[in-house]
């Protein structure tokens, strides 16, 4: 008889575990799936593009229902889990039922955070998270003028492209006085700041959310020192919260997020895996896709039974999905007393780039401008390969640091 | 001539104003005012060819840099003031201090670059008007020992060889004199005359390995200061081997047998010889015996010689030999003395060397400054020697001469112990600055600075090194209010009363009247002088501007030629030059025209080798009779001890330095440093030394040196030719302030003087080499512009040196602050405020590289390149972007990497953006046969991340399908 294997969460991080475990071993489990979103699966870093118009969501699907039928794995979607009985190895779901597991895999993934400030919950305030989310932002540009997106992060500003794309007039509030200020320096985010004001975003630096204002919906953002802009539509993306409430409630070992070892199963119960968003692993939490590849394969490994591989945690690379903007970050980009910075600039052509190099290896990259020598650098800086022989060419790319196979 | 159907650009003949050589330039000038020049196919000297200098006359003949109105110092600056001004103060100035101190309190530096003309009026007004002969001339640092030689033992300063000796000789000894650099036209002459006979040999006497010596049969490496020891021997071993022309001795020589007692005792035998010049003694064995066998010899000889604490005696020396063997006064035989500057010889012509009076009269003799005095209807004449270039500025120093007036000439960067030269003229009460350029290091003394014309501006005669007198001719307008040198003389004198005595309203004027004066007196009984230009008495201004070059003297004109005016075109076009022989009678020296000096072209010389004294040859017959210039009419032996050089080496300089000449610059490059392409061929001021001296000193090729004399220091390039023998190293003397931080070589130059001729020992310093520790090197270019200023970038260096480039300027740099901030000192040093300038830059701070270039409308504007070591890129093809309209993408990063681009691999534009495949590989693995977004991804990762591109990878399958399909 087969194994049992429940999966909860139908996002990108559990569907890719199970895709890969079916690569190494489509026999040996039942699959079950459930998701809280009524679709097949999609890929939600797309969902930039579909904001801006550029992509529709059929493009984004990634495994429609049909491909779930194809492989027998049994899907729930929108009716999501509410409890896992770890003592009878059972889930519950919305509706009641209950499925029983052998192994149990838990991708909730994670959700957006909403600044608790007065008002937060005012029709019209959103997150930018699942489709829904995008779909409710296309309805407002439709009806309305001004969007204000809080949070100069990747998620904001690729929001706040897209609702300019959308014909909105878009304020992008932050706190700090640079922009994506964990995956870009100072100069970058000067220039991506100059790129989207040309686009005709605005920019509001050191600013302090203090009430979203409106009666029954929402008509403006008031700030800490008094002063306030119109809005019709805002979109908070300042941050995610992992989806543990369910873990924690299961009496699994959650900090930050559930913390798993290195095959990805959790502390307190070695039957309960977890991957993605949800996931603590060595203190860190991850809301980047490379990561979540990374773990997928190691805990379908494990799940096969070739118990062999390992996660070691990632490093990760960002780059901005916001159309004829190359922006390009990974690894540790500040620097400290004993890194090492090469640096190029050239704001004629757009281009800036900086590599942080510690005891001969990459230990970061920022690249704006020219990126398509970012995934290069990035796998020197993973290999931790010594580059003191490629110093002086590194900056300028991978087909000026080889010889040219003739 | 040219065929008259098209009016051609004006073409002016005219003669190049660098070395001795004296080379024939035609120059034209653009409808843009834009001069180019090619050699004078007719030219006896050049036929046609030039050398790299001469052929970049176009480029420095720019009104970059000029001083173009006279200005006057106060306590503010330069301020201009009008010409009138300028003279009544220089006037009014001289007089004041001449009336209070007497006329020995004044004093003039001038030139070998003036003109004849200038220098005749420039040697009256002071010999004859202020009533001084403290008149010295920078031809005392060049050929003062070739004068007092040749006056030692001609009784006149005579060079008694030509040109077309050097090709008649079968031996050719170039002593001191790396002539393949820096007189190169003559070299070729040399050169093909021994293609043309192989038999021919030339020997090379020069301690460096030089481009001269490469050409050399035999290259004597002598160990420096030598060349008397080298000389007596030679002398000893003539006499030993019976060489010796006892008749010719007998009939025409004095003070044989001392001059030969004296060469056998201190050279009397080869070992010791080989051992005191550090020569092998096969080598030299080799040498004498060659000298020996060539009854056509000639010992051409320059720098090498002349510079020295003992320069007359090598002189001397050498003439000794010739005198000794009666190799002089016949075909391709004699002793050769080779000047350095264009007019260097129309200097001596003049009298204009403070020992000397005038046309080759004498100071000390009362007769002639009688003779002289009542040519010139002056009220005084100097009677006795003034001061020779180096106590002229001891004497100022000492304040002994307070007011001088410098023309043409840059005595700070020039002479010896130069600072010494600095701080005597920045106490002088009165320094008044003739010269073409606004910024030298001599202009900056200036009280009074008076604008002259340059070259193809003034007009006027020269001459060159086989005493051939050509015109310089105008060709272009005075630019600004320069005015010819002899008028702001002239106006001095007006305004001293003695307008009735310098009347001159052209040049030709002037040049008649010393033409008048070489004749004056000049007869067998009165003061015979071999000069004489009595032949050229009464050109008048046509015939005087249709001059041909002519080998002086010139006794009588073809009577067809001969009058109040010649008839212009007569000369050129009418009369064949076969025909224009001297009537019967005449003395053989007559040259005129249409002898030997007149060869219309190398293939007429080809054609007509025999061209002998009897048909012509002018500088053949110099001394053919036997007769010289002393009283007696006899040459005279001068017996040559050796002497030691003055610098001694000791431990603390325990290396010789030898100074000279580079092969595209001139003297202190004023005007040889604007030309873009005479920049490249030697960039920077260096030290050349051997390479166990440079491991001895602690530096390496490079990298920065110190140079240190007793007198002064410099701070140039290591250099590691594989020329310089051990304990001797090499300078060239050519960078100035302007164009170097510190690379004025004068500084060190011991200031030591041959006591005969006051010149003034560049070969021959003791110094030490120390490395110059920076802590990073760099070079900037930028583009030239009106608000170009480089002032911010060389005061950011600890060392520089400024390099002309086509359209920019080249900075080369280092310095001694590491700096962590190099992106805003680098805006500063180019002097980019706008902090949205187009400015690319790359940084390796930890590395000590930083890079960046400053656009402007697309065309790059200005670069810095900063490195720790001086690996920095080639400069050869960054010049290549100032001339690019718009710099491309490949451009801009070769800026920042530091080298040419070829483009890298291009792979298309991005389709996977997560690992940067480009559309050009995706193809390129499609036809290899990937068919699927899997396969693709699977072989070139695309896809396979956020997997945004595989609609683009399938559509792409698709399309690659549908072309092979058609296909």
């Amino acid at each position: 008889m087969k194994q049992r294997l429940v999966v909860i969460g139908n996002g990108m991080a559990g569907i890719r575990t199970v895709e890969e475990l079916l690569k190494l071993d489509g026999e040996r489990y039942d699959i079950t799936v459930f998701g809280t979103e009524p679709h097949g699966n999609y890929n939600r870093i797309l969902l930039s593009p579909v904001l801006a118009g550029e992509k529709q969501f059929g493009d984004i699907v990634t495994h429609d229902r049909a491909w779930y039928a194809k492989h027998g794995v049994l899907l729930y979607a929108g009716n999501p889990v509410i409890e896992i009985d770890r003592k009878r190895r059972v889930v519950k779901a919305l509706d009641g039922l209950e499925v029983a597991y052998d192994r149990l895999l838990i991708a909730t993934g994670s959700r957006p955070f909403i600044i608790p400030v007065p008002g937060h919950k005012l029709p019209g305030v959103i997150a930018f998270r699942d489709i829904n989310d995008v779909e409710t932002m296309i309805a407002a540009a439709r009806s309305h003028r001004h969007a204000v997106v809080i949070g100069g992060g990747l998620l904001g500003l690729e929001a706040a492209n897209g609702l300019l794309r959308q014909g909105m007039n878009v304020s992008v509030v932050h706190v700090m006085d640079s922009l994506m200020e964990r995956q870009l320096d100072k100069p970058a985010a000067k220039l991506l700041k100059a790129a989207l004001e040309k686009r005709g975003m605005r920019f509001l630096l050191e600013a302090n959310t203090a009430e979203i204002v409106g009666s029954d919906r929402v008509t403006a953002i008031k700030f800490k020192d008094g002063s306030e802009i119109p809005a019709d539509l805002v979109v908070m993306a300042v941050g995610i919260r992992p989806n543990v409430e369910l873990a924690k409630a299961a009496g699994l070992h959650v900090e930050r997020a559930i913390v798993v070892d290195d095959t990805l199963q959790s502390l307190s119960d070695p039957r309960i895996y977890a991957v993605g968003e949800c996931v603590q692993h060595r203190k860190n939490v991850y809301g980047l896709v490379a990561p979540l590849w990374d773990q997928a394969k190691v805990c379908a490994a494990h799940l096969a039974g070739f118990g062999h591989r390992r996660y070691g945690g990632s490093v990760t690379a960002t780059r901005l999905k916001v159309t004829g903007i190359d922006l390009y970050s990974a690894g540790d980009f500040i620097g400290d007393k004993d890194s090492e910075d090469l640096v190029l600039r050239d704001p004629g052509r757009g281009v800036y780039k900086r590599l942080v190099l510690k005891g001969g290896c990459i230990v970061g990259v920022v690249l704006y401008g020219e990126v398509s020598d970012g995934p290069w650098y990035f796998e020197l800086m993973q290999a931790r390969r010594d580059i003191t022989h490629l110093r002086q060419r590194l900056l300028f790319g991978r087909a000026y640091c080889e010889p040219q196979a003739a | 001539m040219m065929d008259g159907s098209a009016p051609a650009p004006l073409e002016v003949a005219t003669t190049c104003p660098y070395c001795g050589t004296g080379c024939g330039v035609l120059a034209r000038v653009s409808a843009s005012g834009l001069t180019t020049v090619a050699g004078d196919p007719q030219h006896p000297t050049n036929f046609g060819r030039l050398c790299v200098k001469g052929a970049a006359l176009g480029e420095t003949a720019v009104p970059k840099g000029r001083l173009l109105y006279p200005a006057k110092r106060d306590a503010t600056g330069l301020k201009r003031v009008s010409w009138d001004e300028a003279l009544d103060e220089v006037a009014s100035g001289f007089q004041r201090i001449i009336d209070q101190h007497g006329p020995e309190s004044v004093a003039w530096y001038v030139s070998g670059q003036l003109l004849t003309e200038d220098y005749y009026v420039a040697n009256k007004l002071v010999k004859g008007f202020v009533g001084t002969a403290n008149i010295d001339t920078n031809s005392r640092l060049c050929m003062s020992s070739a004068v007092a030689g040749h006056k030692r033992a001609f009784g006149e300063d005579i060079v008694p060889v030509s040109y077309e000796d050097l090709e008649l000789a079968d031996l050719v000894v170039l002593v001191g004199s790396n002539t393949a650099w820096c007189h190169p036209i003559l070299f070729q002459r040399l050169v093909k005359a021994r293609e043309k006979r192989p038999e021919m040999k030339l020997v090379v006497i020069d301690p460096r390995r030089t481009a001269t010596s490469e050409m050399a049969d035999l290259h004597l490496p002598i160990r420096p200061g030598t060349d008397v020891v080298l000389f007596n021997g030679l002398l000893s071993y003539l006499h030993q081997h019976g060489v010796i022309d006892t008749a010719f001795v007998e009939a025409h020589t004095n003070g044989y047998a001392r001059t030969m007692a004296i060469a056998d005792n201190t050279a009397g035998d080869l070992r010791s010889v080989a051992a005191a010049c550090k020569l092998d003694l096969g080598v030299l064995t080799e040498f004498c015996r060659l000298f020996a066998r060539s009854e056509k010899a000639i010992t051409a000889f320059s720098m090498g010689v002349n510079q020295s604490s003992s320069g007359t005696d090598k002189v001397n020396s050498i003439i000794n030999v010739h005198l000794a063997t009666g190799r002089i006064g016949k075909p391709g035989a004699g002793p050769f003395s080779i000047t350095g500057q264009p007019n260097a010889m129309g200097g001596r012509e003049v009298g204009g060397l403070s020992n000397m009076l005038a046309a080759h009269l004498d100071l000390d003799q009362p007769s002639h400054r009688a003779l002289v005095q009542d040519f010139w209807q002056s009220p005084a004449i100097a009677a006795k020697p003034g001061l020779k270039a180096v106590d002229l500025f001891n004497a100022i120093d000492e304040g002994k001469v307070k007011a001088v007036w410098i023309m043409a000439t840059n005595p700070v960067v020039s002479l010896p112990d130069a600072d010494k030269v600095k701080r005597a003229l920045a106490k002088c009460e009165l320094v008044v600055v003739s010269d073409v350029m606004a910024d030298t290091d001599t202009t900056a003394f200036a009280h009074l600075l008076l604008p002259a014309q340059g070259w193809g501006e003034k007009d006027g005669t020269v001459t060159n090194s086989e005493r051939c007198i050509s015109r310089q001719r105008a060709f272009l307008p005075p630019i600004g209010e320069a005015r010819p040198d002899w008028w702001a003389l002239s106006e001095v004198a007006r305004r001293w009363g003695f307008a009735a005595q310098f009347p001159y309203a052209s040049a030709h004027e002037i040049f008649d009247e010393h033409a008048q004066l070489t004749a004056s007196g000049n007869a067998d009984d009165a003061s015979p002088r071999y000069l004489n230009l009595g032949g050229m008495v009464g050109l008048g201004k046509t015939a005087y501007d249709k001059l041909e070059p002519v080998r002086w003297p010139v006794l009588k004109l073809p009577p067809p030629l001969a009058g109040e005016d010649w008839g212009g075109g007569v000369l050129a076009d009418d009369v064949p030059c076969e025909t224009r022989t001297p009537p019967a009678g005449l003395p053989p020296v007559v040259s005129m025209l249409g002898n030997a000096i007149q060869g219309t072209s190398e293939s007429a010389h080809a054609a007509n080798p025999q061209s002998s004294p009897a048909s012509g040859g002018g500088g053949l017959a110099v001394f053919a009779d036997g007769r010289f210039y002393t009283p007696d009419r006899r040459a005279r032996f001068v017996p040559t001890p050796p002497q030691a050089p003055a610098g001694r080496l000791d431990d603390d300089f325990p290396l010789v330095l030898n100074t000279g000449r580079v092969r595209d610059h001139w003297h202190t490059m004023t005007r040889t440093g604007l030309a873009p392409r005479l920049a490249t061929h030697v960039a920077e001021p260096f030290v050349d030394l051997h390479p166990q001296d440079a491991l001895l000193c602690g530096v390496r090729e490079h990298d920065l040196a110190r140079v240190t004399s007793a007198h002064g220091s410099c701070v140039v390039r290591v250099r590691m030719s594989g020329e310089m023998p051990r304990k001797s190293v090499f300078v060239p003397i050519h960078w100035n302030a302007q164009f170097a931080s510190d690379a004025r070589v004068g500084k060190l130059v011991n200031p030591v003087v041959d006591p005969v001729s006051g010149e003034p020992e560049f070969k021959h310093t003791p110094v030490r080499v120390e490395p110059f520790m920076v802590a990073w090197h760099g070079f900037a270019l930028s583009r030239d512009s009106d608000a170009a200023d480089a002032s911010p970038l060389t005061s950011a260096a600890a060392w520089w040196t400024r390099i002309t480039g086509d359209g920019y300027s080249r900075h080369e740099l280092a310095g001694r602050r590491a700096d962590s901030t190099w992106s805003s000192r680098a805006r500063a040093m180019l002097g980019v405020d706008d902090p949205d300038a187009d400015w690319l830059e790359y940084e390796d701070l930890s590395a000590g590289i930083f890079r960046a270039a400053h656009v402007v409308d697309g065309r790059i504007n200005a670069c810095l390149f900063i490195s720790p070591r001086p690996d920095l890129p080639s400069r050869a093809w960054l010049s290549g972007l100032f001339a690019k309209p718009q710099l491309e993408t490949e451009d801009r990063i070769g800026l920042l990497i530091g080298e040419p681009l070829s483009r890298g691999d291009d792979a298309g534009a991005t389709v996977c953006s997560c690992f940067g495949v480009g559309r050009k590989t995706i193809e390129a693995a499609i036809k290899g046969g990937c068919a699927t977004p899997a396969e693709l991804g699977a072989k070139l990762k695309c896809g396979t991340n956020c997997g945004s591109c595989v609609p683009e990878l399938k559509g792409l399958i698709a399309e690659l399908r549908a072309r092979q399909t058609a296909a």
